[in-house]
């Protein structure tokens, strides 16, 4: 039971990874239909942002809870700037394309960001510190819950939460629902289409910076390809909960969270990743759209 | 409450699509307070000219100048915000919002939705009021019609452009659609309006224009199009 109970808690916490970078995919691909290969590159590039504004602003000074916030804002501005850049520079002179070539170009911006995180970090593992948070862990019988942990858990839960009533309940997400419903009728109901893809980038690319931040707190170890690993279990988590859909990304990614760490800790670490490609078969299987995804009826 | 002041006017309008031109030229002119519509066959070009003033599409040739402005290359947000207001064909209702909601939509170029005007459309389409909370995929196809054209004068629009309101509906609610748009036009609203239904149009119409393969054959006053012998063989299905 204590083993279960303590899968339970580092499923989420990693679930709560793989759903915020989740969100980003998910809600590119409602809006404009296009695969945002980039996006787990941005998530990395977050992860070195955030790593090189914690040591050249604070060193080895303790870390105040003003600075952490500071820290992450810092690194959500610049990520969030780079997701606009991307969609102005990738995508947007290929709205009317041809899908295929803005799948092409999507792949090409992620070689870019990930080769210039290379060239800017150099090909070696980077170090996060370790002291970023306090290293208090709690102990309720036998299941351990750190401090980082903790963190990760309630401030994932928040920004989901604000996400979702920001997308049902104002009058921007309601447009950026309307946008990916159709996006001519959007139009002519005066809504600027190009303002909700950049709105939809700047959202989507934060909520990935604070991933890839908390990537780095919590696995520590930075390498400039490591997008594509987070990147590819944070799509399949938006796959499994229904691509297009915010509620099935979140709802995918801690799905997908707990799946990996009942697996961990009950079969072998090594069996997880396996483990999640025939959890995705299945649900694809079963459920072609996904969990909460709509299936979609072809207009004839 | 027409009066001389010319609200929408189309100059040599060309329009086309990868090459082949759909629209070969047309002009026409829209009054303040008209209801005016243009009748056409399938493929004639009616919708082609609609998305082109309210910008979905862009002109190869011509001018459209509305309320004074020249919005021959203005972007289809940007023209909503002048005062037009295009309720596309097949009614293109936000499905898995609510009623609610998609009126909300309507007015998202003004500031704040007034209650008055959500108010006035629920007055003069009760169905939408009965079904506010209800997701508009769920509604039937009227019901879906009477909730585009709710959304689409949500904006308080002096243009209202509908693109085949009656389409697939039962005669009866065609009828309340119709008594609908009479309501809207009295309260103000000028009106284009796109429609297979010939007969019905010209009845409600103040003045129209007959759209051939691109062209403009025929316009008149809704009276003299109804009269004229060539019109009812073409259209109204009458034989002489």
């Amino acid at each position: 039971m204590e083993t279960f109970i303590q899968q339970l808690i580092n499923g989420l916490t990693v679930g709560s990874l793989y759903a915020l970078v989740a969100l980003g995919y998910t809600m590119v691909y409602g809006v404009m239909k296009l695969i945002n290969f980039a996006h787990g590159d941005l998530v990395a590039f977050s992860a070195y942002v955030g790593l090189t504004i914690f040591t050249q602003f604070y060193g080895s000074n303790a870390l105040t809870l003003v600075n952490i916030v500071i820290v992450f804002s810092l690194t959500s501005i610049v990520v969030a700037f780079m997701g606009v850049l991307l969609e102005r520079l990738a995508y947007r002179p290929l709205r009317t394309a041809p899908r295929l070539s803005a799948v092409v170009s999507a792949l090409g911006a992620s070689l870019v960001i990930q080769n210039g995180i290379m060239l800017i970090w150099g090909p070696n593992m980077e170090i996060f510190p370790s002291d970023i948070f306090p290293s208090t862990t709690w102990n309720f019988g036998g299941v351990l819950i750190s401090y980082t942990q903790f963190v990760i858990l309630a401030l994932s839960a928040f920004l989901m939460v604000s996400l979702y009533l920001f997308i049902n309940k104002t009058k921007i997400g309601t447009a950026i629902r309307a946008t990916a419903i159709d996006q001519d009728a959007a139009k002519l109901m005066g809504i600027n289409v190009n303002r909700i893809v950049m709105i939809i980038f700047i959202v989507g690319s934060m909520l990935g910076a604070i991933g890839g931040l908390f990537i780095g707190v919590y696995y520590r170890g930075l390498t400039f390809d490591m997008g594509w690993m987070y990147g590819l279990n944070a799509f399949i988590a938006a796959i499994i909960g229904g691509i297009g859909s915010i509620p099935g990304a979140m709802l995918g990614g801690l799905l997908l969270g707990l799946f990996n760490a009942m697996i961990s800790g009950y079969i072998s670490t090594e069996w997880a990743e396996t483990f999640t490609f025939i959890l995705l078969i299945i649900i694809l299987i079963v459920r072609p759209a996904g969990l909460l995804g709509h299936n979609v009826a072809e207009k004839v | 409450m027409v009066n001389n002041e010319v609200l929408l006017s189309i100059k040599d309008l060309e329009v086309g699509y990868g090459g082949i031109a759909a629209i070969k030229g047309i002009s026409l002119k829209v009054l303040k307070g008209e209801i005016v519509t243009i009748l056409g066959a399938n493929g004639a070009g009616k919708t082609t000219t609609l998305q082109t003033i309210s910008g979905l599409l862009k002109s190869s040739a011509g001018t459209i100048i509305f309320d004074k402005n020249d919005i021959t290359k203005c972007e289809a947000h940007d023209i909503v915000s002048l005062g037009m207001s295009h309720s596309p064909e097949g009614r293109r209702v936000f499905g898995t919002l609510s009623v609610e909601e998609n009126l909300m939509m309507g007015a998202y170029t003004l500031k704040n939705h007034d209650k008055e005007t959500l108010e006035w459309i629920y007055d003069i389409l009760p169905r939408l009021k009965e079904r506010e909370k209800q997701i508009a995929g769920t509604l039937s196809g009227g019901e879906q019609q009477m909730l585009a054209i709710g959304r689409a004068i949500m904006s308080k629009p002096k243009l209202l452009i509908l693109d085949e309101p009656s389409l697939g509906l039962a005669p009866i609610l065609i009828k309340a659609i119709f008594k609908a748009i009479k309501e809207i036009s009295l309260s103000g609203v000028t009106v284009l309006l796109v429609e297979q239904n010939a007969k019905a149009a010209l009845k409600l119409a103040d003045r129209a224009y007959v759209l051939e393969v691109g062209k403009i054959t025929h316009e008149g006053t809704a009276e003299e199009l109804l009269n004229s012998t060539t019109i009812q063989e073409a259209y109204l299905g009458k034989k002489h």
